[in-house]
C-alpha cells in the first residue's frame, strides 16, 4: 500500500502472485490491523464507533459489488434487492429455528448467491446498460415479492425482529462489541477478495471483463464464470444484509430499496471500479461524506445563513455539497480514489527528484 | 476527532483560524437535550417541510419564556431524507449527546430503532404513524405513537363513512386506496376486522411506490367497482395525484375521506387549488387552522425578533402537527423534571413522564390525550375536516372509533 520496490526483481510466478509483494507491506497491514481493531475500539467514543459500524458494513458490500462490476465488467442494480434476501433469510431462520449468527450468515449469503445466479443468467446474452435494466428489474421484482409474500415478510409491516448475535454466552449489544463483530467479517471479507482476485477464478474474472469473446477462445467457460461472478457477489451482498439486520436488530425491506443499489455502485465507481482498496475508499467516502458536510455546516453555516433558517439550509446545502464533491473527485479522477491514491504515492516516490 | 475533522475541513474551506475556535466553543448551561429527526429534503418532503419548522418553534419559544422548568431545551434536528443508516447514524450521535427523548421521522427509521430505544432507555415518538402495535406499553415500553395509529386512523374513517352513510355500512361498498409498503398496508387488518363487523364490501387498490401513477387505479375505482365511499391513505406526492384523478373521472370528493398523510394544504394546493378538491374529506391529529394561542405566541416571538413568521406556518395542518409533537415532549420532560425535584431527567424518567401525558390541551390544538403505561397511544383522537369554499370545515370534533376493535388488533399482534 506505503511502499514499492525499487525495481522488479522477481524470478517466479509465486513472487509474482504473493500477497505481500516486500516485508514492509506485511509490516503495514499488521500497524493498520492494529490500528482498527485495538486501538480505535479503546479510543473512540460510542459515536464515532456507530458511524464506523455503517462503514463496516458498506465495505463488505462494495467489495462484493466491485468483484462483479470491477473485475468482472458485468453490472447489477439489484445489489440492494439481494441484501434483502440474505436478509430475510436469516431473519426466518432466526425467528423459526433459533439459529445461531455463524449458521445465518452463510445460509443468508447462500441464498442470495442463488437467487444472484439466476438474475445472472441474462448476463450472458446481454451486456452493458440492457444487462443494468434487466438487474433492475430483478431488484424491482424482489421488492414486491418481499413485500407482499407475507410468510417471507413475517406480516404486514414486513419486517422481523432478530435478536442480537451472542458469542460465548454473552449477547453483543453495546456499539464496540458489535463493531468487533463486524469486523471479523470486514477481514474475512477482504482477505477473501484479494486472494479470489490472485485465483484461477479472479483471473478468469479478469479475462472476461477485458474480452469476453478472447476470453472465450483461450478456454475460459463463459457461462459458468459469468454466474460464479454474479453467485460470488450477490453472497457478499446477502452476507452484508445479514450483518444490517444483526446490527440494527431488524429486517426490513425498506432498509434495501433501489437507491442503496444506487449508492453501492457509487461506492465502487467513485472508490475505483476493480481494486480491493478502492472499494474500501467508496465505501468510507460515501457512507462518511455526508456526516462530515453536516458537522461541517453545523459549525460554519452560521457564515452564511441566519440561525433559524440554518435547519432548512443544512439538508439542501448537504445534498448539492454532496453531489458537487462527488463531480470534483470523478472530475479530478476519473478512475476513482484508488487512482488518486496512487498517483499521489507514485508522485512521492520519487519526490523530489521527478525526472 | 470531530473537532480534528472540523478543522481539518475548515482548512480545507478557508476558513481562519479563528472561525475554527468560534465554531468550537460551547456553553455549559442547565438543559435538556432532545434530538429529532426530519425529512427536508427526502420523499416525504412535503410532510417535512411543515412538520419541521413547527417543532423547531415550539421549542424556540418555549426557550424563550425560560425553558422546562428552569432547564433550556437543546433540539438537535438532523435530516435524514427518509433513509435508513442515517438515521441511525443520526440516533447514535443524539444518544451520545445525551438526548433523553427523541422524535422519530418515518415508519421505517421507527422499526430499525425501536430495539435501541428500548436496549438505551431512550423514549421515542411516532405520532402519527410507525408500528400501530406499539400502542401497547407493555410489548414496546419506550415507543410512543401518541396521537393515533394508523389502525386509530382506519377505524375512525370507517366510523365516519359509517355516520356519512345514514348509521349502516351493511351491503356497502368501500373502496381502500392505499400506498402499496408496510406503512400503506398497515391498517388493512383493522378495516378487515371492522368488515366482518359492520357487514360492508370491501376492496383495496394497490398503487406501487413511489404513488404517483394511478391511472388504472383510478378507473378500477370509479368506472367499475363504484364505491359508496373511498379511504385514501396516500403520501409524499400521492394525494395531489389522487384528487385531480377522481376530479376527472368524475368521481366525488365528497365521497373520499382520507387518512392523515393525505390531508395537508399542500396535497390541496398541489392538486391545482381549493376549488379543485372542493368536497374532499380529511383527517388529522393535531388542530387545523390558525386560531390557537399558540400560533399567536410563535407569531409574536417572531415579531420581537423583528423577523416575519415562516412561511412553513401557512401549511397550518403539518405545522400544527409539529408543535403537537414538540410539545409532548416538553410535556414529558417537564413530568419528568417535577418528579425528580427539579433534577436533570433520565430517558427512563422522561418515559414515565409520556405515561403521565393527560390532556394538555395548548388551547384545542391536541385532542384529549391519555397517555399511560399500557397505552401509550393516549386514546386515537383525530377530527375530520372538509375542504368547504377555499378552507377546511371541521366536520367532526374529536372522536375515537371502535377503540375495542383497535384494542384487540393491538392485543392480536402479539
Amino acid at each position: 500500500m506505503f511502499h514499492r520496490e525499487s525495481g522488479v526483481f522477481k524470478t517466479s510466478y509465486a513472487a509474482d502472485m504473493a500477497l505481500y509483494p516486500l516485508p514492509i507491506a506485511r509490516w503495514a497491514v499488521a500497524v493498520f490491523a492494529g490500528l482498527f481493531i485495538v486501538i480505535a475500539p479503546l479510543a473512540l467514543g460510542e459515536y464515532y464507533i456507530s458511524i464506523l459500524n455503517l462503514v463496516l458494513i458498506a465495505v463488505v458490500g462494495a467489495l462484493g459489488l466491485n468483484i462483479l462490476v470491477g473485475y468482472t465488467g458485468q453490472i447489477s442494480i439489484g445489489h440492494g434487492a439481494f441484501m434483502s434476501v440474505g436478509a430475510y433469510t436469516a431473519a426466518n431462520l432466526v425467528t423459526h429455528l433459533g439459529a445461531p449468527f455463524w449458521i445465518t450468515i452463510p445460509a443468508g449469503g447462500i441464498m442470495a448467491a442463488l437467487i444472484g445466479a439466476v438474475v445472472g443468467i441474462p448476463s450472458l446474452r446481454i451486456k452493458g446498460i440492457y444487462l443494468a435494466i434487466a438487474t433492475l428489474a430483478a431488484q424491482l421484482i424482489i421488492e414486491w415479492t418481499i413485500n407482499h409474500v407475507t410468510w417471507i415478510s413475517g406480516g404486514v409491516q414486513a419486517s422481523i425482529q432478530v435478536p442480537r448475535p451472542s458469542l460465548f454466552g454473552t449477547q453483543l449489544k453495546s456499539q464496540t462489541q458489535l463493531y468487533l463483530f463486524l469486523m471479523a467479517f470486514v477481514v474475512l471479507a477482504i482477505v477473501g477478495t484479494s486472494n479470489l482476485i490472485r485465483s484461477r477464478i479472479g483471473r478468469a474474472f479478469i479475462a472476461v471483463r477485458d474480452q469476453d469473446i478472447a476470453a472465450e477462445i483461450i478456454g475460459i467457460n463463459i457461462f459458468r464464470y459469468k454466474l460464479w461472478a454474479f453467485a460470488i457477489s450477490s453472497f457478499y451482498a446477502g452476507v452484508t444484509g445479514v450483518l444490517y439486520t444483526y446490527y440494527l436488530g431488524i429486517a426490513n425491506y425498506e432498509q434495501f430499496q433501489i437507491t442503496v443499489s444506487i449508492d453501492y455502485l457509487a461506492m465502487v465507481i467513485i472508490g475505483g471500479l476493480g481494486s480491493i482498496l478502492g472499494s474500501i475508499l467508496g465505501a468510507i467516502f460515501v457512507t462518511l461524506l455526508p456526516i462530515l458536510t453536516r458537522w461541517f455546516l453545523e459549525d460554519y453555516g452560521w457564515l452564511l445563513f441566519a440561525q433559524q433558517d440554518l435547519q432548512n439550509a443544512i439538508p439542501n446545502l448537504r445534498l448539492i455539497l454532496f453531489g458537487g464533491l462527488i463531480i470534483f473527485f470523478l472530475v479530478v479522477e476519473p478512475e476513482g480514489l484508488n487512482r488518486l491514491w496512487r498517483n499521489i504515492r507514485n508522485y512521492f516516490r520519487v519526490w523530489p527528484f521527478s525526472y | 476527532m470531530r473537532r480534528i475533522w472540523e478543522v481539518v475541513i475548515g482548512i480545507a474551506a478557508g476558513a481562519t483560524a479563528a472561525l475554527c475556535f468560534a465554531g468550537t466553543v460551547t456553553a455549559q448551561q442547565k438543559q435538556v437535550v432532545i434530538g429529532g429527526m426530519c425529512d427536508r429534503t427526502g420523499p416525504t418532503q412535503v410532510n417535512g417541510a411543515g412538520i419541521c419548522p413547527g417543532i423547531q418553534d415550539y421549542f424556540d419559544l418555549i426557550n424563550s419564556k425560560g425553558g422546562i422548568e428552569g432547564y433550556k431545551i437543546k433540539y438537535e434536528e438532523i435530516d435524514h431524507e427518509y433513509k435508513v443508516p442515517p438515521a441511525v447514524e443520526a440516533y447514535e450521535r443524539e444518544k451520545g449527546d445525551g438526548a433523553t427523548s427523541i422524535l422519530v421521522y418515518g415508519s421505517p427509521q421507527v422499526q430499525a430503532l425501536n430495539r435501541k430505544l428500548e436496549e438505551d432507555k431512550i423514549p421515542g415518538t411516532s405520532p402519527g404513524f410507525g408500528i400501530a402495535a406499539s400502542a401497547d406499553g407493555k410489548r414496546f415500553p419506550y415507543l410512543f405513537p401518541v396521537a393515533a395509529t394508523y389502525w386509530s386512523q382506519g377505524a375512525a374513517a370507517v366510523q365516519f363513512v359509517k355516520d356519512k352513510l345514514g348509521g349502516s355500512l351493511k351491503g356497502k361498498k368501500i373502496a381502500y386506496l392505499f400506498y402499496d409498503n408496510p406503512a400503506g398496508r398497515e391498517p388493512i387488518p383493522v378495516i378487515e376486522d371492522l368488515q366482518k363487523i359492520e357487514g360492508f364490501e370491501l376492496r383495496t387498490f394497490a398503487v406501487p411506490p413511489p404513488a404517483v401513477e394511478m391511472g388504472a387505479q383510478m378507473l378500477d375505482i370509479t368506472q367499475r367497482y363504484r364505491p359508496d365511499f373511498v379511504i385514501d391513505h396516500l403520501f409524499g406526492g400521492g394525494p395531489s395525484v389522487a384528487i385531480k384523478e377522481f376530479k376527472r373521472n368524475g368521481y366525488p370528493l365528497s365521497k373520499v375521506v382520507a387518512l392523515v398523510w393525505a390531508s395537508g394544504e399542500h396535497d390541496i394546493v398541489g392538486a391545482g387549488g381549493w376549488p379543485v378538491a372542493e368536497g374532499y374529506h380529511t383527517m388529522s391529529f393535531a388542530g387545523v387552522g390558525d386560531d390557537y394561542p399558540v400560533r399567536d405566541e410563535i407569531k409574536a416571538m417572531y415579531k420581537a425578533q423583528g423577523k416575519e413568521p415562516p412561511k412553513a406556518m401557512d401549511d397550518t395542518v403539518m405545522y400544527n402537527r409539529g408543535v403537537l409533537w414538540a410539545a409532548l415532549h416538553v410535556e414529558a420532560t417537564r413530568n419528568a423534571i417535577k418528579a425528580n425535584d427539579g433534577k436533570p431527567p433520565t430517558g427512563e424518567e422522561v418515559k414515565n413522564g409520556f405515561e403521565q401525558i393527560h390532556d394538555f390541551g395548548l388551547g384545542g390544538l391536541v385532542p384529549p390525550l391519555k397517555v399511560t403505561a399500557a397505552d401509550h397511544e393516549g386514546g386515537g383522537f383525530v377530527q375530520i375536516f372538509q375542504v368547504k369554499g377555499g378552507k377546511f370545515v371541521k366536520e367532526t370534533d374529536w372522536f375515537r372509533a371502535y377503540p375495542e376493535v383497535v384494542a384487540e388488533a393491538v392485543k392480536k399482534a402479539e
